[in-house]
């Protein structure tokens, strides 16, 4: 006899598998979430990775010393001017190479640009995953104007390469500072705009206060860094802790929050906008004079030795490390990157949340496949 | 209490909703603000539409790779091969021939330049290397084709030159 006690037994009980991804817009890429859901409560997360693996860790082994800039560029391609600095100083430190001055300010002002553009697509990204699509078109618009001034001076847009060891690849484009004052002139106006339209939205808050709760102990014991762990009060700024290239010249706040929730990490990255700004505006009109690149050898060989540089990308820190046996190639070289780690965290965040509530942490996240995967 | 909270709540939910949409009616009256170029008409300047702008890309964005020639279908390539060592992915091939200058020693031409555009990752490490600024990147960026084929490119010109006075 059917009673509703019966027909329940089976559906309460169960939990269910579902997929997520590899081919879900929210996820960003192709990751799989493989997700255990009991009704609509999410009871645990395995995320497959793999998907885009491309093997870059082995193929830097048959590459020279210059040549592995470009593949540098392809693991967080939203920060990659920040990798390929990342890079190029690790190769400088093992050579004993101090650049000049005017080669510290301009990484640092590309690479506070490119945060600045990251954050611009993160937040693009997370308005559109909350269901907000005018987000998407506004940040994207803004974005454009970042783009204009790295293709101008760099001679790319995403993927750039222009960074190279001991130096930059060409000076300043004449109309660099310029374009970068009108930029930051703009931008001040507009991020308000951003404030109005999704910060104070109330749909967008009810989604995100408490939601992806975790606590500070877990952000360390997991490696959860930049502004995903800054959100959980865990203080990780490499910029603050080990200043590299001009950040040591500027002042600037190290912006954190310890709610520990999808907001925090949200309101986190909109203050880091403005703080990049900060240190763009410190550091535009006191360029200095010198060459854009040392002068270096035809072959570059490191002397054997282990070497590693870290620095914060858009994500969280980024790591180098570098063996090498005197040749021209490197004998390995491992790559640590920021989305990883998040990543490993998600199951902490997302547990006993609803289904919905997952895209809502995963876009906190900001995590990029490619860096993942590598 | 609850209930005042409650309908408070509603209201000022509310007004936030509006903060937002006065940021999009905003811009709806505000049409000098819009940044959308219509791309496959803006290529040659026409004035139709919105799309005044001609499209036009910065000196140093990088296209394709190319190689200049002059007048006299002259380049300035020595066939060293400094490219084609630099080259992370093998997009460069240097075919050389052996000729016999006018004195009478022979020396190394450059036969065939082959580039296979569809390896390139436009890194730029070729042309920074070149000792004689034979080949630089254009600035077209259209590259798609109809056969792969196609995309395997010969860049000096038939019968081309080196240009005197380059090593």
């Amino acid at each position: 006899m059917i009673t509703e006690e019966n027909i329940n037994v089976g559906i309460k009980e169960e939990e269910f598998i579902l997929n997520m991804g590899p081919q879900h817009p929210s996820t960003h890429g192709v990751l799989r979430l493989v997700c255990s859901i009991k009704g609509e409560i999410v009871k645990n997360i395995e995320p497959h990775c793999g998907y885009i693996h491309r093997g870059i860790e082995k193929m830097t082994e048959k590459l020279t010393y210059p040549q592995i800039v470009h593949l540098t560029d392809r693991l967080d391609y939203l920060s990659a001017l920040i990798n390929n600095e990342a890079y190029c100083l690790c190769v400088e430190k093992a050579l004993e190479i101090e650049v000049s001055d005017r080669i510290k300010y301009i990484r640092t002002i590309m690479s506070e640009l490119t945060r600045i553009a990251s954050h611009q697509l993160w937040w693009c990204s997370f308005g559109m995953d909350l269901g907000g699509l005018t987000c998407f078109f506004y940040g994207l618009r803004d974005r454009e104007k970042i783009l204009d001034i790295f293709e101008e001076t760099c001679g790319s847009r995403l993927i750039i390469s222009y960074n190279t060891p001991g130096g930059l690849m060409a000076d300043i484009h004449p109309n660099f500072q310029k374009k970068v004052k009108e930029f930051i002139k703009y931008f001040r106006k507009t991020l308000p705009e951003y404030d109005q339209l999704l910060t104070g939205n109330v749909i967008m808050q009810e989604r995100c206060k408490g939601v992806g709760y975790i606590s500070k102990e877990d952000a360390i014991s997991y490696g959860v860094t930049g502004p995903s762990g800054r959100g959980s009060c865990f203080s990780c700024d490499v910029r603050k802790k080990e200043p590299y290239s001009a950040y040591k010249f500027v002042n600037f706040n190290e912006v954190l929050r310890c709610e520990g929730d999808t907001f925090a990490r949200y309101m986190v990255r909109m203050d880091e906008m403005r703080e990049s700004m900060n240190i763009i505006e410190q550091l535009i009109d006191n360029i200095p004079e010198g060459p854009y690149a040392e002068k270096m050898k035809g072959v570059i060989k490191l002397p054997e030795g282990e070497y590693y540089q870290r620095v914060e990308a858009a994500r969280g820190e980024f790591g180098v490390y570098i063996v090498s046996k005197g040749e021209k190639n490197p004998y390995r070289v491992k790559f640590r990157s920021p989305n990883f780690s998040n990543l490993s965290a998600l199951n902490t965040m997302a547990k006993n949340q609803k289904i919905a509530d997952l895209i809502a942490i995963g876009g906190s996240l900001d995590y990029v496949i490619p860096d993942i995967d590598r | 209490m609850g209930l005042i909270k409650y309908i408070s709540g509603i209201f000022k939910g509310v007004w936030s909703l509006l903060q937002g949409m006065a940021v999009t009616s905003s811009y709806f009256v505000r049409p000098w603000t819009i940044v959308t170029q219509q791309y496959p008409e803006n290529r040659k300047g026409n004035k139709r539409g919105r799309s005044k702008k001609k499209l036009e890309m910065f000196e140093r964005f990088r296209g394709e790779l190319v190689m200049p020639h002059s007048e006299n279908n002259e380049h300035k390539c020595s066939a060293c091969g400094i490219c084609e060592m630099n080259c992370p992915n093998g997009t460069i091939e240097v075919i050389s021939k052996m000729e016999v200058n006018e004195e009478g020693k022979k020396k190394r031409a450059l036969d065939k330049y082959v580039y296979h555009l569809g390896m390139c990752t436009f890194c730029g490490l070729c042309v920074k290397a070149c000792p004689s600024g034979a080949i630089c990147f254009s600035q077209n960026f259209e590259h798609a084709v109809f056969n792969r084929a196609k995309l395997n490119k010969i860049l000096n010109n038939e019968g081309s030159k080196l240009l005197k006075g380059v090593e």
